[in-house]
């Protein structure tokens, strides 16, 4: 399908954003004192949020999982609230609750995310429930990683959302490593997308590191959802460049590998291709860098600044 | 008064509450078309009642029915789902403890998680550890939830039609052996609060703190007590968690005496807490060291004098109120 221009331009601002965000995180995240806990980065795979994103309505829900930031920058979520959290402070969009895994944003219909593996799927398919229920018109994306198609949530999730045909669309974004074992020492199947054949969905398998690839699909996934036709398992190829988490020393990714991957960078291969087709100037896609970094900046100064929560606001939240 | 089984009291709270709110709908393994096809079961004939789109048979998935509920409560809806046996709890319990109970911290309270995990509990059927394993005190021990466990029909309706408007996720677990046990309940729609306990008998000697099926075995022992001049108050608690402490103490500083009685084991049971709560709050009180009395810590073994040596019965309550009167 053709993709418009302005779609592409959108996916493009939004996976610079998204790089600029986990780039000056790489930094943040090992200065002492800034950031408190682990940091779990989507570097490389951006094209899979901002694919996804783009071919959602705002009713669109989207349910995420640990390595979450691209996908909550792509559907809309405030920078500033989003480093606020990261950085655990009150101004953070959970309060400080969450911190950079959890990051639950449901004014822009991202309502939680999982960090247990495999917890998002179950969740997705209870969403989805809520809108079939009320016959709405919108959909489910549920993210998750390669290594949720292990867990046995995964299995039971495809299955009910299949048999009661749920607006859902799983979205696997295959970055070939599951912690620091490779796809091909978890999994036995070729690809992911071949387990939706087991529950009587489509499975499809695409380039996760083409935006426009990824919007196609699911622009398709979605209409399947909304016209009654059920779930579809997407798999988007992609590539986990930095570790597991920054502290993750990534000695068992070859360096050969990680090189290559660099060379498909969603980012430059995407803008390369609207400033060949003349969609944008050279001029124009520097000008988007260079907003995207002052709205990272903003947000990094933004968090810098606001205070802590209190130490007795931990009690706070817990009950409705 | 009609009366009625503690399932047919889970029932007509499930059918006023689904009259009441479209919003409510129930989902599990044989809630619809069943295997238990008895009208002394809770959700017999509301298939019929609300059609397919309300009353939703699943496939044996406990983590997707759990999930299920998580996600449609966070988009509003009111989910109340079953797990047929507690022990299957831990299929479920990732959807549980892990989202349900904390997501809503996890937003900062932006988003709340209004659903109800019915779970079918207890020993007494012969059918061994896999199918009875009183987990009560694994929920309790998770902040974010609310543990209920009526042991009357009249408190399990108005307990339920509480937890369901509750907009925090409630564990409400039914004691299979009160299915069969006819009580009167009010035909009215009424509400019990939860987190208040309620004393079912007055008494000045002796407190018992039970819930859940031991209710029973508690008012047999007090009534044979009671030939003896020995009165025994008996709080029972219907809510573990927000637990009534105030009922508690309140009666522990009448009495001077404890003994809370359960039928899940011991170690790590929830009348540990309760020790601890007394112990903290009300040591003044005590005449005597308070006592436990609770299945020993083994599982629910099938054989029938097997089963019912695990069961707490009255002789063992009689005897642990003797060691401290």
């Amino acid at each position: 399908m053709e993709v418009s221009e302005k779609k592409k331009k959108e996916m493009l601002w939004t996976m610079i954003l998204s790089r600029k965000f986990s780039d000056s995180l790489v930094v943040l995240c090992k200065t002492e004192g800034k950031i408190p806990g682990m940091m779990i980065l989507s570097t490389g795979q951006e094209a899979v949020g901002s694919g996804v994103c783009a071919a959602l309505e705002f009713d669109d829900v989207i349910i995420t999982n640990h390595r979450s930031h691209h996908h909550l920058l792509a559907k809309g979520a405030d920078p500033e609230k989003i480093m606020a959290e990261i950085y655990c402070k009150q101004t953070g969009c959970n309060k400080g609750k969450s911190g950079t895994l959890h990051l639950a944003v449901p004014e822009i219909n991202a309502p939680c995310t999982s960090t247990v593996v495999g917890g998002s799927l179950p969740i997705a398919v209870g969403r989805a429930f809520a809108q079939q229920y009320r016959k709405e018109t919108a959909v489910t994306v549920c993210f998750f990683g390669d290594g949720a198609a292990d867990e046995g949530s995964f299995h039971e999730a495809l299955n009910l959302a299949s048999l009661w045909q749920l607006p859902v669309v799983f979205v696997c974004e295959n970055n070939v490593y599951a912690g620091a074992q490779r796809y091909d020492a978890h999994t036995r199947v070729k690809d992911v997308a071949e387990r939706a054949k087991s529950y009587g969905m489509p499975g499809v398998i695409v380039d996760g590191n083409h935006a426009p690839a990824v919007y196609a699909a699911t622009l398709k996934a979605r209409q399947r959802a909304l016209d009654g036709g059920g779930p579809t398992l997407m798999e988007c190829k992609t590539y986990r460049l930095r570790g597991h988490g920054e502290s993750d020393p990534q000695h068992y990714q070859p360096k050969d590998e990680i090189k290559a991957w660099q060379g498909k960078n969603p980012i430059s291969r995407l803008g390369k291709e609207l400033v060949e087709s003349g969609v944008i100037t050279a001029a124009e896609l520097q000008e988007m860098e260079s907003k995207a970094k002052d709205i990272v900046a903003e947000a990094v100064r933004f968090a810098e600044e606001s205070p802590f929560p209190e130490a007795r606001d931990a009690l706070e939240d817990l009950y409705a | 008064m009609q009366k009625l089984g503690l399932g047919q009291a889970v029932n007509q709270a499930l059918r006023e509450e689904m009259h009441r709110d479209p919003n409510v709908f129930i989902a599990g393994e044989g809630v619809g078309v069943g295997i238990h096809d008895n009208p002394v079961f809770p959700t017999f004939g509301l298939l019929e009642a609300f059609g397919p789109e309300r009353v939703k048979d699943t496939p044996v998935s406990e983590a997707a029915i759990a999930g299920l509920a998580v996600g449609a409560a966070e988009a509003g809806l009111r989910p109340v789902i079953e797990i047929m046996f507690n022990p299957f709890f831990t299929l479920a319990s990732d959807m549980i403890v892990n989202h349900a109970a904390k997501l809503r911290y996890l937003s900062g309270g932006k988003s709340s998680f209004p659903l109800v995990v019915r779970i079918k509990s207890g020993a007494g059927f012969g059918a061994g550890c896999q199918h009875s394993h009183n987990l009560e005190a694994w929920a309790a021990h998770c902040p974010g939830l609310k543990v209920v466990m009526p042991a009357t029909s009249a408190d399990a309706k108005g307990l339920l039609k509480s937890a369901i408007r509750d907009d925090n996720p409630v564990i409400f677990i039914e004691h299979m052996g009160l299915y069969f046990a006819e009580m009167p309940v009010p035909e009215d729609d009424y509400l019990i609060p939860l987190g208040k306990a309620e004393i079912k008998r007055p008494g000045k000697d002796l407190t018992v703190v039970t819930w859940s099926g031991m209710l029973g075995v508690a008012m047999k022992a007090a009534e044979k007590l009671s030939q003896e001049n020995i009165e025994t108050e008996i709080v029972d608690l219907r809510t573990l968690t927000p637990l009534d402490k105030d009922t508690i103490l309140a009666s522990v500083k009448k009495t001077g005496r404890l003994i809370v009685l359960h039928e899940a084991t011991r170690t790590g049971g929830f009348g540990g807490e309760i020790a601890a709560v007394v112990m903290e709050q009300g040591f003044k009180y005590l005449k005597a060291p308070l006592r436990r009395v609770t299945g020993p810590d083994i599982p629910v073994p099938a054989s029938p004098p097997l089963e019912k040596f695990f069961i707490p019965d009255e002789d063992n309550l009689i005897q642990a109120a003797r060691e401290i009167l």
